[in-house]
């Protein structure tokens, strides 16, 4: 059978920065797979190019056997490829239900409709996803009044909205307290488990990737160091020297700045 | 003939001067504090007045020659001392409203400045007095070249140096800088950012007086200079990269340069007819931007630069009417349907109703793409007068009844929408805001000039009703019928999945694309559903008057529909409809009484403004938010 | 039968006059006032004479008369708005004004929609009593046919051949450059017309426009710029030195309107057309003059005339057919004769165009002003076609 995904040689460049070089992986359905790596390794350019939103410079991305690489984001996503982002993307202008909504309008082919009551469709559908997301209560409130925590919630019920045969999730709990963190997690594996999803995550919070992925991968200015289970990559000399010496720092850089930059090169400038 | 050139390219550089410092200070203000200014050009205007008195009273005081320099230098500083009260009293108090608000205020200001010159300068023409010690010319390639432009030559290098020596060489230029790459990052820099923005409007105005002021010799001041001058300063702007301050310059040098060998090309001879090369300068500069919008959209020398985020709230989500609504709204038709009853008594009033019904749509439809789709379209007239053009043609030319040229002409818009839409949405705020402006003034031109077709500048006369529509009654009745419907239906796609994802679009593209929602494509039928009914609008109106003219499609018209919708509040539903209303009202009931009517409805817009920063139907509803009980508002929440 | 019908016809009279005879007679007046002050003050000052000299002289047909006058906002749809105001709720029997020409048509066209007369005072566009004219609608000032077909005998008799023409680029300044190529050409057939420029209305980059037409060396020289146009085109010329031993013919630039501007700099010797009211010594214009200096307390400007003979000929107008009735007053127009401080004149009856005229003369500089001198008055019938080439060039009514 061949790998839900399969990353080949993947490379980005942005003017002088090697962003990304040479990345392969794979990863097979039902699958928990963590990418780890100090702030500006490279991870979010390796999430834009599985979903389209970059393309790369070169390398290949097959999903179910089919290349995508180059593709728009839109064409892969109908292709079961969910996402989250980083920074969360929801429509402020929205309540958290229509959020949803939108996403099932957009799979069911309906986005041109100019009649009818966008509100009074999928609603049922969409509440289900919230529920499963634990936000069935809040589903009428304006999305601009949520927490940050709970917008993070609201893009994974729209990641989930078109059943996606892969999930991409950038820091899914970046702004949740630990114990949110850890439900939301769970939350995660359970649905993952149950339909079959495979799932590319990528996290700061190091209790949630050793204690939810099923496997790791370490990437450090732009390349792939080290790729195992989560007890091997503990275990790991190269990682250990690169990532866990200023593990510290990268935890306190990341808390104080979300995707700070500044604090990223810091943190990745460690020892060669 | 080699010669000739070379001396319309000296020519050039001397206009070039003029434009870039016309451009320059705008391009700073925009840069770091992200307003589209209007009001610069009415400081370029006031800048030349105020150096015209100025010369006249120092003549008598000081020698010729210094009176002539002094006054140049005081009206800089006099104006950006104008500049300062403008950003204290008005921009001030709504930095934190909703992108593209502040554009009203500053609508407001030419209004009252122009009116404020009138009243101080009169209406004539003032022509000012030949620069002392250089009244004459110079032979250069064997022709006599004015001294004076000469000397325009090189300032307009020298101040580039000056600004260029001040943003490089100062704190303030760091600071400057810093605002225009990073507004946030100015807070960061523990700078009194409200400081930061007075300053900057003051050295802009100040700058515009300048190059106002340096035209004391060459230009009279006249009161049309305030918005003849604003879109050839926008133009420099956006072609040479906001806040890119070499950028003006080069874009000022090529757009004035384009234009001199435009009159040095003169008369040619094509297919047989003559065609001169002279009338291109009706509209070469919107070609040049709008070329270099589709090709480099962030100007030659600027960088291409992060959507601000509005530092506003974030618009509340939409809701179907609640029962209070619908009883107003079907209170509000029976009222329109029974006006004509009052028609006996108030003959006009189904005159004014139809210009304001009119207006609505107008408004409604420039609403559906500047509000849910977040385009702020600045040429909104190009697809009115493409409908009144179309109606007129098809009426005219095709020798079509009414009925159908009415129901036709909208595809016109329509075709025009789908043809501009497709490079605009392509963009994104200011940069969509001015290429479709750019389009609206080639539409213009062409229309100004395409005498066989249009009519040129006289435009087209005879394009009345049929019969059955020719009492005012029954136009009146069939403007609401169809007005009533269009705003009904664009309001109803608005509740409608195709509304959802035209907003979805605007929030989050990112979101929006990667949930399988093209966002271009969506952006792009919205345009043409826009222009469709605009051009509805538009044909509506050239039956209601019987004649059309480039009036319909002039820049004028274009600012008028953005006002009437930021006033009404761009993120709530009705404000169109209350603002155009509104504004239709104010105008004509101003214009009746008094003179200085520009003033009035200026200071009407400020007070409305600063009252209502989110428009008028957004502050009505804060404010019922807030008064409203306790248990109203929980209901509302569910 | 016969004197049955004149019975009613004069009780119908005898009861409408007693019916009216307090009520005034009501004339709607619009303009753009606030667009175009400087050219409109004038304008209305005349007019406002007029009214004031005819209701001290006991109004018209025993009733006073009032002018409701209004801003159209100077364009041309809400002209047609501020028309039907003046129709509808003013009740105006007879309206009057427009400066602009694409306004001026927009009224024209309103007229014979609305059945109203009106009497287009200022527009110089040749379509209001040609292409689209129509028997609602009267124009008194002489139009941009007129006033070219004034100077091209002066051109012609400078015996130039190579010509160079600028106008701005809008209908006025096309129609008058096409027309002045066309009688030039038909005067003077060997003629060359080495440059045309047609600069943006108010946006001409005088400097470039001079040497463009420098370069193409003519012997002579048509000009149409005018206002702050033509200013910037005096100075810049003057300095690169264009009009030397160049002969100049200009339109509309003598008068007052356009010349008093540009102060001592006016230039010297070019032919215009204009107003010389410092120097028109006939008796009724003498009359005028202090009339108006007595009123306003300046001089007048060609605007005043316009405006004073606009509400004159309304006046005679409305005599002439004994009440304000349209159809009558189409009528009494067809032919009417009318005394103006430019003599009398007469609205033809085949293009009910009148018959004013205008002063063609050469500028030169006196006490540091710009005036006219060596000028004589060409009366407008001399440069019109004749009634059956007019009608050519005409809707039938
Ligand atoms: N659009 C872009 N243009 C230029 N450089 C970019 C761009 N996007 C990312 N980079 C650079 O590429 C490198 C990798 O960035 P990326 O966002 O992928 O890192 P990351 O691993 O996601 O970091 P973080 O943990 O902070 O999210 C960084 O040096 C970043 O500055
Ligand atoms: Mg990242």
């Amino acid at each position: 059978m061949t790998a839900l995904l399969k990353v080949q040689g993947l490379r980005k460049t942005f003017g002088g920065v090697h962003a990304v070089e040479d990345v392969s992986f794979e990863l097979a359905s039902g699958e928990l797979l963590a990418m780890i790596g100090p702030n500006g390794a490279g991870k979010s350019t390796c999430f834009n190019m599985i979903n389209g939103q970059l393309a790369p410079d070169s390398g290949s991305v097959a999903l179910g056997g089919r290349e995508i690489a180059g593709r728009p984001p839109r064409e892969i996503w109908r292709l079961g490829v969910g996402r989250t982002f980083q920074v969360a993307a929801t429509y402020a202008s929205m309540t958290v239900v229509e959020n949803v909504q939108m996403a099932l309008l957009s799979l069911h082919g309906q986005l041109f409709r100019l009649w009818a009551r966008a509100a009074a469709l999928h609603r049922s559908e969409a509440l289900e996803l919230l529920a499963a997301v634990g936000l069935g209560q809040r589903a009428d409130e304006p999305c601009s009044t949520l927490a940050y925590g709970d917008l993070k919630r609201v893009e994974l019920a729209i990641a989930l909205a078109n059943r996606p045969a892969l999930l991409l999730m950038d820091e899914p709990t970046a702004g949740m307290a630990p114990l949110e963190r850890n439900a939301l997690m769970q939350l995660t594996r359970d649905l993952v488990k149950e339909r079959g999803i495979g799932v590319l995550f990528t996290e700061h919070s190091m209790d949630v990737v050793f204690a939810h992925a099923d496997r790791i991968m370490v990437l450090a200015r732009g390349r792939l160091i080290a790729e195992g289970a989560p007890a091997a990559i503990r275990d790991d000399r190269q990682v250990r020297e690169v990532y866990f010496g200023s593990g510290r720092l990268v935890r306190t850089a990341h808390a104080a700045a979300p995707g700070s930059a500044a604090a990223g090169t810091r943190a990745a400038a460690g020892p060669p | 003939m080699l010669s000739g050139f070379a001396g319309q390219l000296l020519n050039g550089l001397a206009g070039a001067s003029t434009l870039f410092l016309l451009a320059v200070g705008l391009s700073l203000i925009f840069g770091v504090t992200r307003i589209v200014n209007f009001a610069h050009g009415s400081m370029f205007m006031v800048g030349l007045y105020v150096a015209y008195s100025l010369a006249q009273w120092l003549a008598p005081l000081a020698g010729g020659a210094a009176a002539f320099w002094l006054s140049i230098l005081l009206s800089a500083a006099a104006v950006g001392a104008l500049g300062v009260l403008v950003e204290l009293l008005v921009l001030r108090r709504i930095y934190r409203v909703p992108e593209l608000f502040q554009l009203l205020a500053t609508f407001a200001v030419v209004l009252v400045l122009r009116d404020a010159a009138l009243a101080i300068w009169g209406p004539d023409d003032l022509l000012g007095p030949k620069a002392p010690g250089m009244k004459g010319a110079v032979q250069i390639l064997g022709r006599q070249f004015p001294q004076y432009d000469l000397f325009l030559i090189f300032v307009g290098p020298a101040v580039l140096a000056l600004l260029w020596l001040l943003l490089r060489r100062t704190r303030l230029g760091v600071l400057i800088r810093a605002a225009t790459q990073d507004r946030e990052m100015v807070g960061a820099l523990g700078v009194n950012q409200a400081w930061l923005f007075t300053g900057i409007f003051a050295l802009g105005s100040a700058l515009a007086a300048l190059g106002g002021a340096l035209q004391l010799p060459r230009e009279p001041a006249n009161l049309g200079l305030d918005l003849g001058t604003i879109g050839d300063a926008f133009v420099v702007v956006v072609v040479g990269g906001m806040g890119s301050i070499p950028g003006a310059y080069l874009a000022a040098l090529i757009i004035a340069e384009i234009k001199a060998v435009c009159y040095g090309i003169g008369a040619v001879q094509v297919f047989g007819a003559s065609f001169s090369f002279s009338k291109l300068t009706l509209v070469v500069e919107f070609i040049v931007m709008a070329a270099v919008l589709i090709w480099r959209p962030w100007g030659l020398l600027g960088k291409p630069q992060g959507m601000v985020r509005g530092a506003a709230a974030a618009e509340a989500p939409i809701r179907p009417m609640r029962r209070a609504g619908v009883v107003a709204t079907a209170a509000l038709g029976a009222a329109l349907l029974a006006l004509p009853l009052a028609g006996q008594a108030f003959p006009y009033l189904t005159v004014l109703m139809i210009d304001l019904l009119i207006a609505v749509l107008f408004a409604t439809s420039l609403h559906f793409i500047m509000g849910p789709g977040g385009m702020h379209s600045f040429g909104h007239a190009a697809y009115f007068g493409l409908g009144a053009y179309g109606a007129a043609a098809l009426l005219k030319g095709l020798a079509l009844p009414m009925e159908l040229a009415l129901a036709a002409a909208p595809l016109v818009a329509l075709a025009g929408g789908l043809l501009f839409g497709w490079f605009a949405v392509r963009l994104s705020g200011v940069y969509l805001a001015m290429l479709t402006l750019a389009f609206a003034q080639i539409v213009w031109s062409i229309v100004y000039q395409w005498d066989e077709v249009t009519g040129g500048s006289n435009g087209m006369v005879g394009i009345w009703p049929s019969a059955r529509f020719a009492s005012k009654t029954a136009y009146y009745y069939l403007t609401l019928a169809l007005v009533g419907a269009s705003v009904f239906a664009l309001r109803r796609m608005l509740f409608a999945p195709f509304g959802y994802a035209m907003r979805a679009g605007r929030d989050s593209p990112l979101r929006a694309e990667s949930t399988g929602i093209g966002v271009i494509g969506v952006h792009w039928a919205g345009f043409a559903i826009a222009s469709l009914f605009c051009g509805l609008a538009g044909a509506l109106y050239a039956f209601g008057k019987g004649s059309i003219s480039p009036e319909t499609i002039h820049v004028g018209r274009s600012i008028d529909a953005l006002v009437m919708v930021l006033l009404g509040g761009v993120q709530t539903l009705s404000g169109p409809i209350v603002g155009s209303a509104v504004f239709t009202w104010l105008q004509d009931w101003m214009i009746r009484a008094t003179d200085y009517w520009r003033a009035l409805l200026g200071f009407a817009i400020l007070v409305l403004v600063l009252a209502f920063p989110q428009g008028i139907v957004g502050g009505l509803a804060a404010a019922w938010e807030r008064w409203r009980p306790p248990a109203a508002a929980a209901e509302g929440r569910r | 039968m016969k004197t049955r019908l004149l019975a009613t016809l004069f009780a119908a009279c005898l009861f409408s006059a007693g019916a009216q005879a307090q009520a005034p007679i009501r004339i709607g007046e619009l303009n753009s006032y606030k667009a175009q002050p400087g050219f409109l003050d004038p304008y209305k000052k005349g007019w406002e004479l007029a009214l004031e000299e005819i209701n001290a002289s006991g109004g018209l047909l025993g009733r006073k008369v009032e002018v409701v006058s209004r801003d159209d906002n100077g364009n041309p749809g809400d002209a047609v708005r501020v028309a039907e105001e003046l129709v509808s709720r003013e009740k105006a029997d007879v309206i009057f004004g427009g400066f602009l020409s694409h306004i001026g048509l927009a009224l024209t066209d309103f007229a014979k929609q609305r059945k109203v007369f009106f009497l287009a005072a200022e527009p110089l566009t040749d379509k209001i009593t040609w292409q689209n004219g129509n028997r609602y609608t009267d124009r008194l000032r002489p139009t941009t046919y007129m006033q070219t077909a004034m100077l091209v005998p002066e051109a012609a008799k400078l015996k130039k051949k190579r010509w160079a023409i600028v106008y701005p680029n809008y209908e006025y300044g096309q129609s008058a450059a096409a027309t002045f190529k066309q009688l030039l050409k038909a005067a003077q057939p060997d003629v060359e017309f080495v440059a045309e420029q047609a600069p943006a209305l108010g946006r001409v980059d005088a400097g470039a426009v001079v040497q463009a037409l420098a370069d193409a060396k003519p012997d002579a020289i048509f000009n149409v710029l005018f206002a702050g146009d033509l200013a910037k085109f005096v100075r810049e010329g003057t300095t690169r030195g264009l009009f030397k031993d160049r002969p100049v013919v200009s339109l509309l630039s003598g008068e007052p309107e356009y010349l008093d501007p540009l102060k001592d700099e006016a230039p010297e010797g070019w032919i215009v057309t204009g107003y010389p009211w410092y120097g028109i010594d006939t008796p009724e214009h003498k009359r005028f003059l202090a009339a108006y200096q007595k009123r306003w307390n300046e001089y007048p400007r060609l605007g005043s005339i316009v405006g004073y003979s606009s509400m004159m000929s309304l006046a005679a107008g409305i005599r002439k057919a004994g009440s304000t009735d349209t159809e009558r007053l189409i009528a009494a127009f067809k032919g009417l004769k009318v005394d103006t401080p430019f003599g009398p004149m007469v609205y033809r009856p085949e293009d009910n165009q009148s018959t004013m005229g205008a002063y063609v003369g050469l500028t030169t500089v006196r006490d540091g002003k710009g005036v006219m001198k060596d000028y004589y008055y060409v009366d407008g019938a001399s440069v019109l076609p004749n009634a059956e080439e007019t009608r050519k060039l005409r809707p039938a009514d």
